[in-house]
Order: C-alpha cells, then structure tokens, then sequence
C-alpha cells in the first residue's frame, strides 16, 4: 500500500487529499486549487485505500455515491412505472392465472409484459424489493465509509494547520498584528461568548463550533436503515396482519390470522344526519346533498377459545367483550384492530309465504324460510306441509332441467318445494323462485304466495396488526432528528495563526450558512483588530465570470 | 498494518453476509407469503374438529398412520360438484386401504349440504365448517382445494382446483399407507 508521506512527517493512507496533521494539501489537484475541498476533511474516503480482494471490490461498490444515487432513480423510475395501470390489488382478479389473463385481455400485450415484468405488483416483485435491498446495502456502506474517516480526523485535528492549508480556505485574511500578543486573547475572549470552544497552542488558536452538524447525514442515514428494518419485519409471520373478513348479522366466524378469536356480529347499524336534529348550518347541505350519513357500526361479541382448542371446535367460546365497530374506533385485542371498513344493506335472509289456493285465494297457513337454515319440512297444520326439496340460494337458470345456483349467497334464492294439502295428499311439485313460479310437473291447484321478506346487513371489516408500526416510528424520528441536526446547525471553525515574521493569519470554514460565520468573524475581528478577511469564493466566482465572458 | 487490513476484510465480509442474508430472506418470505401461508408441503398438518352430518366429531389427529384426503368444497361450486362421485368410487376403492376422506364444506347450511350428500350418493364423511374457522387455518382459496395428508400427518400435496378421477386415485395412492 502506497502512503502518502507529508512534508510535516505524517504518513496519510493513499486517496488523501489534505494532510490529517497539518492540512498540506498532498494532491496535484489540490495544490493547483485556490480553495480546498473540505469535503470528509480532505481525509480518504474508506473505499479508496483497499481494493484488492473481491470483498473489497462489492465493498467500494456499494460506496460509492453515484451507485447510490443510480439505485434511488432506478426504484423512482419503477414506482412511477408502477403506477401506469393498476396494481393486483385493485384487479378483479385473485389467482395467479386470472390475473395474468386480466392483464392481457384489458391491457392487451403491455399489460402482459407488465404483469410478466412484476410491475403489476410492484412491491411484492422480488427485484423491487432486491433494489430496496441494495439501497440499503448502499446507505450502510456508503456511511461507513464516510463517516469514520471523518469523525477520526475532526477528533484528531491539529490547531495548528500549515499555512497552504489556511491559504487555501475560503475565508482568509493575512496581515499585521496590531494588538500583538492581546489579539488572541481578546478573540478566545470574544470567540468563547459567541459559544465556540477554543483551543490554544503556542502561536496558533482554533475555535469551533456545531461540530455534531457534520453527524447529521449519518444520523438520518441510521433512521432510514431502522426504517428499512422495520419494513423488512413485515414480512416475518405474525409481525403484520392486513386481512378483511365479511360478517353478516347474527353470524360468529374465526377472524382471519387471529388464531383462536371469533367474533359474532349482532347488528350493523347506518345512521344519517336529521335535518331537525342536527346544527342549523348544516341543514342546508343536508337540503342540497339528500342523506349524509353520519355514522357507520357494527356491534360486535369477540369470543376467544380455550388454550389448545381446536380450529372448529367452537362448543365452548368464552365471551371476551362485547364492542361496537364505528370508522376510526376500531376493536382493539392482543395487538389487533378491526375496523369498520365497508357494508352491504339489506341482504335476504327470511322468505315469509302462504300456502294458498290460486282459484279461492283461501290461505292454508303460513311458513317462513330461513335462507341462512333452511328446514326440510314445514308443518301448516290442519294436515298441510310444505317439504323443501331443493334450495338454490343464488339461482342461475336450469342446466339439464337441473336448477343451478352460483354462489352460496341468498341473492336470488329459488326453491323446489312439494305442497301437501288435505285436498292433495300426493302432494304438488312447484319450483318458486322471485317473479317466478314453474309447475314442472303439470298445473297445481295450490301455490306459495310470496308475502315479505326480511333482510339483514353485511359488514366489512378490516383487521390490522402491526407490530412493525414502532420500528417505523423510531426511525422516522431519527431521519429527523439527522435532517434537523444537519440543517439547524453548522460546523464552524475559525484558526488564527501568527507566522514567524509576525503576522497574523486568519481562516474560517463553515459546512453551511457561510454568513453566519462571516458575521461571526466581523465581530471579533472588530474586536481584536485581526486583518480583514476576504471570501476567496467570491473572487473565485468573479474570475469566473470574466472567463465567461472572454470566451464568450 | 496487516492486522487491521485482515480485521476489516472479516468486517466487511461480516457485514456484506449479514446485509444479504436480510435482504435474502426478506424477498424469500415475501415470495412465499401470498401462496399459502405457514402452511406447506412436508409441515405438519394443522389438527381441526367439526361434526359431521351425522352429528359425528371427526378430529384430524384422530386418523394418524391413516392417509387423508381433505377437500374443502361447497354446493354452489361446480368442480366441486364434479370430483365428488368420484372421489366416492375412489373412497370405496381405498378406505379399506386406510386412507381417509374428509370432505370440508363451507359454512352452508345443513340442508343444502346433506341435499347434495343425498343427491350424489356420498358415503364419506362431510362435515360443515361453519364458523370458517379451519378454512383460515388452511388460509384455503379457491375452493376446491384438496390437501393429501400422510400417515405421520404431514402434508404430501395441495391441489388447488378440480380433479379427474384419475388424479384422485393417483392421489390415494401416494397416501396410501405403506
């Protein structure tokens, strides 16, 4: 390994660009500059002193800023993709194969390349999560290797740093020492009220302040990777839950991932604002709007089961508590909420008929069908029945003269019933279904004549865990506390120097907010007569300027 | 000098092991989480009760060093309604063979369920569950769904849609215990 051996006798690893000890500037480049670059110090940045084995070489890899900054726009430019066509999530779609088709048939072959690439679930894709992964991979290294090359060199800084070094500072001043020996003291004096620590060797003084500002970047660096870990968390099982269940009134089903919990629903309730009871000024958006709903609820019993019951045993539900489910005031149990999410009114739920006779209209009793259990037979009395013998909750149409159903839900409900009637004991076969009647097997001369029905509701509920949510939390609150420390606070440092002619040298450097240290530095120059500084930026800036304008 | 040099290479190579393995088994879990969760082939079953239309308890745990062939349907499902008779001609051929059906129905009502039993002629055990509680144990979708149980109660397969009677017996066989 090639070291870097400075005129003042220290030996600096390869990459440095000024020396740790005296601040010579060591490169070429840096000699040839007015100004030095006071980036990490002008100390080498880790991944420039080793590279030899392959370690080292994915090592410097993922140091590197502009692989950094590469992977940032690498996963802006996917999450904006991203949002092109809709994610699975909102796609009528649940396999894996009707999705893909999904994708095909609406968005024609971009959709299938998109969903084919990930994109339709970009979150979930595994070189999303790969590029997140990599960013955090990069975060870590690339702080690593910046921020103790840095805190070393701040820690063991000199007072006294050679001339070339304070020459090449963008505040600069050179010239007479007027006060002589007082100029110091009267700038540690004047320099310690405006807070700076000072530090004094023979000949030379170095104050600083804000130091931790330089920390800031790191501190927030450190945030995000706690945050990454926390998202990471998600993905174990039992750290989060994002599950949706739907419970109709009068039913207790198993909560989704909530092993061992059920919940019975008694009653979803809709309240709209009244347009007499509510506040006088929101009686006119009620008139204009209608119905504002002012509340949607589901009351709710949770049940627990014994210790070591089984799924499906439920003989012996033990009651935990009774809620009621509003939006935003969800049931909370052992780390869970369910919220109120969604709602279906007025699902059917019993069929009332009677038993008549279609010339009289004479009415042989009644019977009412439970959609959710529905009973084999129905006794009238006075010798009439009705005997279910088939029930098809949502009918679909014949096939093969067989009555189909399409789903277990009671949208359509149709039933095959046989009528038994003391004038019929053989009975009369009718198939009923709504605004429809069909006497498969010749005319009756009995029917069930539909009456009322009764309906209950559908809730939807969501039911989160989230145990990652703190995670996220603490490292939201340190990528702040690094955004305020390295905003609200700058790094100055001001460094007096008398030559062995008599002179006086002064040089300030600020990592920020350079007006905040000239005006610092007016003070105590004033103070303590120190020459005049000059901005070597702005000089440097003019210059500029009139190249510009000569080549131009 | 080379002291430090070896510490930071086993520093940066401890470091590098520890980022990747993260990230590894992150996208790994994430991967595997929306197929079926916690559960896969080679675990152990999870064990379940529910009665049966006979009013029978019929317990997981309770057929080991039987196979199991656990289908979760329902009447409206018209796969479902297909395999049925011959998962029966099957169940005649193997139950004296020890394997076992468990046909799982989901929360319908007894009526539509034991109209279907009556209708199709099926002499396995169907039992309703009716809270949907071994349903979320199984984290089950779409149905059918069949899971083939070995004897020591682990799971051999998960076959998710209809079946030929071909596929049935072929899956009887590969529980059958030996």
């Amino acid at each position: 390994m090639n070291n870097i051996i400075c005129a003042c006798g220290h030996e600096n690893p390869e990459g440095t660009v000024l020396c740790g000890n005296c601040g010579r500037p060591l490169t070429e480049e840096a000699e040839n500059s007015k100004l030095v670059d006071m980036r990490y110090e002008g100390s080498a940045r880790r991944s420039q002193t080793y590279n030899k084995t392959i370690i080292d070489k994915i090592w410097n890899f993922f140091s590197s800023v502009k692989v950094g900054i590469t992977i940032i726009l690498m996963i802006i430019v996917a999450a904006a993709i991203g949002t092109i066509l809709p994610q699975v999530l909102y796609v009528p779609a649940t396999t894996e194969a009707d999705i893909a088709a999904y994708y095909e048939r609406v968005y024609g072959t971009f959709g299938k390349i998109y969903n084919d690439l990930g994109l339709s679930d970009l979150f979930g894709s595994w070189w999303f999560q790969t590029l997140i992964g990599m960013l955090g991979i990069s975060l870590v290294i690339a702080s690593l290797d910046r921020v103790i090359p840095l805190y070393k060199s701040l820690k063991k800084q000199r007072i006294k740093r050679h001339e070339s070094f304070m020459k090449r500072q963008r505040i600069f001043a050179t010239g007479e020492d007027i006060l002589g020996e007082d100029s110091f003291n009267i700038s540690e004096r004047k320099l310690k009220e405006l807070r700076y620590k000072v530090k004094r060797e023979d000949g030379a003084l170095l104050a600083e302040k804000g130091r931790f500002s330089r920390w800031g970047p790191y501190v927030n660096h450190i945030g995000l990777i706690i945050f990454l870990f926390g998202v990471m968390l998600r993905a174990l099982p039992g750290f989060y839950v994002d599950e949706t269940m739907w419970i109709r009134e009068g039913e207790t089903r198993a909560i989704p991932e909530a092993p061992g919990y059920y919940l019975e629903s008694k009653e979803f309730i809709l309240e709209t604002y009244e347009n007499n009871q509510s506040n006088e000024v929101f009686s006119e958006a009620i008139d204009r709007v209608g119905t504002i709903v002012s509340n949607y609820q589901t009351n709710v019993v949770l049940f627990k089961n014994q210790e070591n019951a089984l799924p499906g045993q439920i003989d012996n539900l033990q009651q935990v508590k009774e809620s009621s489910i509003q939006v935003n005031k969800p049931l909370k149990f052992d780390g869970y909420s369910v919220f109120q999410m969604d709602f279906r009114l007025n699902e059917l739920k019993t069929m009332h008929f009677n038993l008549s006779n279609k010339s009289t209209g004479e009415t042989l009793g009644a019977l009412a069908i439970d959609l959710v259990n529905p009973e084999p037979l129905y006794d009238l009395g006075n010798g009439s029945s009705v005997e279910l013998k088939g029930y098809y909750p949502d009918f679909s149409g014949f096939e093969n003269g067989e009555p189909q159903t399409k789903s277990p839900v009671p949208n359509n409900p149709a039933f095959l019933v046989k009528m038994y009637t003391p004038n019929t004991p053989e009975g009369e076969t009718s198939f009923v279904a709504i605004k429809q009647t069909v006497e498969p097997l010749g005319v009756n001369a009995y029917k069930l004549e539909f009456q009322n029905v009764e309906t209950r509701d559908v809730s939807g509920l969501t039911i989160r865990k989230d145990e990652s949510l703190w995670v996220l939390a603490i490292g939201g609150l340190i990528f702040m506390i690094g955004v305020a420390q390295g905003s609200y606070w700058n790094h100055r440092r001001i460094w007096l120097h008398k030559t062995n002619d008599g002179r006086l040298i002064v040089a300030a450097h600020t990592n920020k907010n350079w007006f905040g240290v000239k005006k610092e530095l007016d003070i105590v120059t004033e103070v303590a007569h120190l020459p005049q500084y000059i901005d070597q930026h702005d000089l440097e800036s003019e210059e500029f300027k009139k190249d510009g304008e000569k080549s131009s | 000098m080379a002291q430090t040099k070896r510490n930071r290479f086993f520093m940066r190579t401890f470091i590098l092991i520890v980022l990747v393995f993260a990230i590894v088994y992150t996208i790994f879990t994430n991967a595997t989480k929306d197929k079926i969760e916690v559960l896969g082939i080679g675990d152990q079953a999870p064990d379940f009760t529910l009665v049966d239309l006979n009013g029978e308890q019929h317990r997981l745990s309770d057929y080991q060093g039987q196979g199991v062939f656990i289908n979760f349907w329902g009447t409206w499902c018209k796969p479902c309604a297909k395999e049925m008779p011959a998962m029966n001609r099957q169940y005649e051929v193997y139950k004296e063979q020890g394997v076992q059906i468990l046909a799982v129905n989901i929360a319908q009502s007894d009526f539509e369920v034991n109209r279907f039993a009556k209708q199709y002629g099926l002499d396995f055990p169907i039992v309703i569950d009716k809270t949907k509680s071994v349903m979320e144990a199984y984290n089950i979708d779409p149905l059918p769904t069949t899971l083939l149980i070995n004897q020591e109660g682990k799971i051999e397969q998960i076959v998710r849609g209809g079946m030929t009677e071909k596929d049935i017996s072929q899956f009887m066989e590969q529980i059958r215990p030996k």
